[in-house]
Order: structure tokens, then sequence, then C-alpha cells
């Protein structure tokens, strides 16, 4: 079944003071949802660290947030798309400790753990785009 | 978001009022290493319990700043890790080695104070 969106923002990511907002915004739209108060620090955290990863390398992104409805459970899916240089090596750019720049290498692979779905897709030279969700526990 | 840095005795207080961007935190970094060599403090508290996220770039700053103060002889004391913040950073897998732990600022202080302390004691018993 394709999830049904009940609300959705967008906002680019273009610096380290996006980041912030991104991470803000998530976590308000996620607080209409039935998550817990560390469910919604994981979100903003995760929301941080791809947000940050796209300033680090692709410079600028789009960052969309959406509440969905799918199979009687809700949840908050997360994109993050830009048209930076692409990862190479996903296999490589997802293992813990690996890093390009000056980040920890932690970034990716933390947001993967942090949520229940994450997907990223990537072409070198055309960009990359992360799809990530976290769901409520329980259904409605 | 500017962080106020308190000077108390031979240590420092840098208390977090709000989230910092990427740029702030590496600022609050810089006035920290070049206070605790003006002021040759021995300490430096920072007070995270406003901060209800703790990202890799946070925690690798914060750790940055135990090692570069470290380096100049005076310990980092990260204070007031909110249980959210606890759980998503294990999660993450984020750790904050080099710097010393403390439960709040109280808490912080007390460290210091035994560590003084426990310094004297050491010179009674010479």
């Amino acid at each position: 079944m394709t999830p049904v969106i009940e609300r959705e923002t967008a906002l680019p990511i273009k610096s380290d003071l996006d980041v912030l907002k991104a991470r803000q915004q998530g976590k308000e739209l996620a607080a209409a949802l039935r998550f817990t108060n560390t469910e919604l620090t994981i979100i903003a955290t995760a929301i941080s660290e791809i947000a940050r990863n796209t300033v680090l390398y692709a410079k600028t992104g789009c960052l969309q947030l959406k509440v969905i409805n799918q199979d009687q459970r809700r949840g908050l899916l997360i994109i993050i798309k830009d048209h930076g240089p692409g990862i190479a090596d996903l296999d490589l750019a997802m293992q813990d400790g690996y890093s390009t720049s000056r980040g920890l290498g932690i970034g990716l692979p933390g947001a993967r753990r942090l949520m229940d779905e994450f997907d990223i897709s990537s072409e070198v030279g055309k960009g990359t785009t992360i799809t990530m969700t976290k769901w409520e526990r329980t259904k409605l | 978001m500017l962080v106020p840095i308190l000077k108390q005795e031979d240590f420092l207080i840098a208390s977090i009022q709000g989230e910092l961007s990427d740029v702030e935190l590496l600022a609050l970094r810089d006035q920290l290493v070049d206070k605790v060599q003006r002021h040759r403090s021995r300490a430096v508290i920072i007070d995270v319990a406003v901060l209800d996220i703790m990202d890799s770039f946070s925690a690798r700053t914060l750790r940055s700043i135990a090692q570069m103060t470290r380096l100049m002889g005076a310990e980092t004391i990260v204070v007031g890790i909110q249980p959210e913040v606890a759980m998503s950073m294990v999660q993450l897998g984020l750790r904050l080695e080099g710097t010393t732990i403390a439960m709040d600022l109280e808490d912080g202080l007390a460290v210091l104070k035994n560590r003084g302390s426990q310094g004297n004691d050491a010179c009674d018993r010479a």
C-alpha cells in the first residue's frame, strides 16, 4: 500500500545554520506523532547527521519531511536530495569510521542505526538521495 | 548564540545557552583554548544541559576541546548530558573519550573540589 502523506514540509540545506533549522523542524513535525522524547531526539540527531553530510560534500541540498500513514501506522519520512559529486563507493561510505573529510565517518552509518528504515542512492557526478523513516511504535 | 565563559578561581565554566551551529561550536573551542592559557586554568567545565541533540560533530568538538586543554594542562569536564541525548549518543556510537563526565554543574564542581583535596592529602602525606 502506498503511504498517505498527512503533512509535509521542505527546506533548503545550504549551511550549518540550515542543519540546525532542519533538526528543529524535524523535531517539531515528529512531535505531532506518538514518539517518545528519546525518539524525537533520535530523529533530530539523524536529520542533523544527513544534513551535515549534504553541506560537507554537496554544499547544497533539499530536505523533505513527511508525516506518512501506511497500513494504519504513522511515521516520519525524511528525504534529502543533493546534486553534489555523488558517492563512488556506497558500501565504503556506509562503513563506520570511513570519512573523506573532516567528519567522523560516523554520520551516515550512525543515521542508519538511529532510524527504522534507511536507503541511500547515489550516482557520481549526479548527486545523492537519502531516504529514511521512523515509525510510531504502535498502530493507530 | 554566544556561550558565556565564567572564570572561577582556577577553572572556567562554559554554560551553553541554546543549540549551537558548527561555527559557534568551533568558536567556543577556540575561546576556551585561549582562555585556558590566559587564565592558567586547571579545568574547564562545559554545561550541555540545554542541548537536546548531540550529533557526531558536537561530540567530536567536545573531544577536541578536551584533548587540546589536556595538552595545556587543564582537564575538561562535560556536565548535564540529558537522558534522551545519552540514549541517542549510544545508538549513534558516540563517545567522549578524554573528557570527564559529571551529572550536573554541582557534581562537576564537586569533582574538581575532590581533586583539590586529594592533591592536598598527597602533600600532607609526603
